[in-house]
């Protein structure tokens, strides 16, 4: 499975990342790359749910690929939500489906933010990801 | 929420003192050492309180020692556990200033308590009654009662605050009334920091015969409470917060409102007698301890209370107040922060202008500061406040002026990243 070309990027940039605050300017660097979603795609339907920060996702299918949008009120989470599209958008559904984020943050030096804790936004975002595919292949099973 | 400001007046501030406030007791929690060696300042106590020496010892003493049930066996160690495990009832009477051992109930938490008064006075509340709490209630205080109003058409009456977070006595009046049948109210706000105006608002209750309950979770742990001068039919906390271990629960009630609860969880060795069709169980405190019970956290919590009752309370309680002041003044001197409402004791609960409290969280985890950010179980308030989360600084006597100078500056640096 080869890394997207900002996948790619995204890891050299943070691998080399020497401290805390180098890694918090880029996590903010990257989050103020995600497009902003529109007042009517910010809506409770795309909430996703459990997390303490105000986080919305969307998926949409373009034949065999997926493409996310998502964004937070929290400048940090949408760090980690770019770096999470970073590596999940453009691939085909198989693929997505062998994917193991946790393994993806954590090559990023930022697994820390997968804990069970409930503070953090990031382990709901997946778990709701993951629900937006099944929906879609229930969907699709039944055509 | 009408009525209570989240912006604290601004005042000139004298030159802060150097923050060379020192624990005499901190050697004596091995986990605040713990932390402290792995880089982590511990400044959320008010969510659980690191413990001392003292009950890690009670607590490897009685498994180490050999472990039994209590309340069924004639043999030693089943009569040595159940001494030891009736030993902390009494302690815990004492330290409430309970007339009674027997008017102490263990439950497996605070919030287990609240809702063995909710199902267990359940029955004696009719539609139309109402039950009065107020705005800054915990989630433990508020969901047993919301739910309970529910299923037995009562009124759920929720008491406004003050600009100072302070229960807004002239509406209480109002608001109490002849149908009045229950009063739950907090003594120390987990969020606000203040102590409850509680002895006008109890006897507004009282005066209407209904009965009334203190959370006493955070209040208990911040000087000596007395169950009989504050007068309240039932009186609940929590040992975790107490420096006790956890799942223990704490309930006070008095023999005659104890008298009111229908039992609630069933089983064990909480009957009299029982065959299969019927059964009789046991009042006040054993009926309403169903199943086995916390019994290593039981007897670790006496050792907790004797530990602290070792403690010159006016040195812990000067301590504190010089922590809380230091750490006060440290807030105010920050740009475009705000305190919610005016907090006197234990804790302070913040925003800043233009940043989000999750980002800030982050940043301050980033740097080993171990605080609290988001809701603090009270969904209400903070969204009364307009609030979606604040962050929470709180104490526990084992702090020191240094935890405090290392969140400051911790708090800058985050601070210049996201301002």
């Amino acid at each position: 499975m080869s890394l997207p070309a900002t996948a790619q990027t995204a890891l050299q940039a943070f691998s080399a990342c020497p401290g805390w605050e180098q890694r918090a300017r880029l996590l903010m660097q990257w989050g103020d790359q995600l497009v902003p979603l529109s007042d009517a795609e910010r809506i409770e339907a795309n909430r996703v749910q459990g997390c303490e920060s105000q986080v919305w996702l969307l998926a949409e299918r373009d034949g065999a690929h997926w493409q996310f949008r998502t964004s937070s009120d929290a400048r940090l989470l949408r760090g980690l939500l770019a770096l999470l599209l970073a590596r999940v958008n453009g691939l085909p559904a198989s693929e997505l489906a062998q994917l193991d984020l946790p393994d993806w943050f954590a090559q990023l030096g930022l697994a820390r933010h997968l804990s069970p804790s409930r503070s953090n936004g990031l382990q709901a975002v997946l778990t709701r990801m993951q629900h937006l595919l099944d929906a879609n292949d229930q969907g699709a099973a039944r055509h | 929420m009408p009525g209570l400001s989240i912006y604290t007046q601004q005042t000139v501030l004298a030159v802060p003192k150097p923050m060379s406030l020192i624990s005499p007791w901190r050697a004596d929690f091995p986990g605040i050492l713990a932390l402290a060696a792995e880089g982590q300042t511990y400044l959320d106590s008010a969510a659980t309180a690191q413990k001392p020496q003292a009950m890690l010892d009670a607590l490897l003493g009685y498994y180490a020692g050999g472990a039994a049930n209590v309340h069924r066996a004639q043999h030693l160690p089943g009569e040595r556990a159940t001494r030891a495990f009736e030993a902390t009832r009494e302690k815990v009477a004492r330290w409430l200033n309970a007339p009674s051992a027997q008017q102490i109930i263990f439950t497996r938490s605070a919030t287990e308590a609240f809702n063995l008064l909710a199902y267990g006075l359940e029955q004696r509340l009719q539609p139309g009654d109402e039950i009065v709490i107020s705005a800054l209630e915990h989630h433990a205080n508020l969901l047993p009662w919301q739910q309970l109003a529910l299923r037995r058409q009562l009124k759920l009456v929720v008491l406004s605050l003050d600009q100072h977070g302070l229960i807004d006595l002239a509406q209480a009046a109002q608001l109490i009334g002849p149908r009045t049948r229950l009063l739950a109210v907090s003594q120390l706000s987990n969020v606000l920091g203040c102590w409850q105006p509680l002895e006008p608002l109890l006897a507004l209750a009282q005066a209407q015969g209904a009965l009334t309950v203190v959370d006493g979770t955070q209040g208990v742990v911040h000087g000596r409470q007395d169950v009989q001068a504050l007068g309240c039919d039932f009186y609940i906390c929590s040992s975790h917060k107490l420096y006790g271990p956890d799942g223990v629960g704490l309930l006070y009630g008095r023999t005659h409102a104890l008298e009111q609860l229908a039992h609630w969880q069933l089983g064990g060795e909480m009957l009299l007698h029982t065959d299969y069709s019927s059964a009789s169980f046991r009042p006040a405190p054993l009926g309403f301890e169903a199943g086995t019970p916390p019994i290593a956290s039981v007897i670790a919590l006496g050792a907790s209370l004797d530990y602290l009752n070792s403690l010159n309370a006016s040195a812990v309680s000067a301590h504190e107040a010089a922590l809380h002041s230091q750490l006060i003044t440290g807030l105010q001197q920050r740009q475009g922060l705000r305190l919610l409402g005016t907090p006197t004791v234990a804790l302070v609960s913040f925003v800043v202008d233009a940043v989000h409290h999750a980002d800030l969280a982050h940043l301050l985890t980033e740097q080993g500061i171990a605080v609290r950010a988001g809701h603090h179980c009270a969904m209400p308030l903070l969204q009364g406040l307009g609030l979606s989360g604040a962050i929470r600084v709180s104490l526990g006597l084992y702090n020191d002026g240094s935890d405090l100078q290392r969140f400051f500056s911790a708090l800058d640096q985050a601070l210049e990243l996201l301002q």
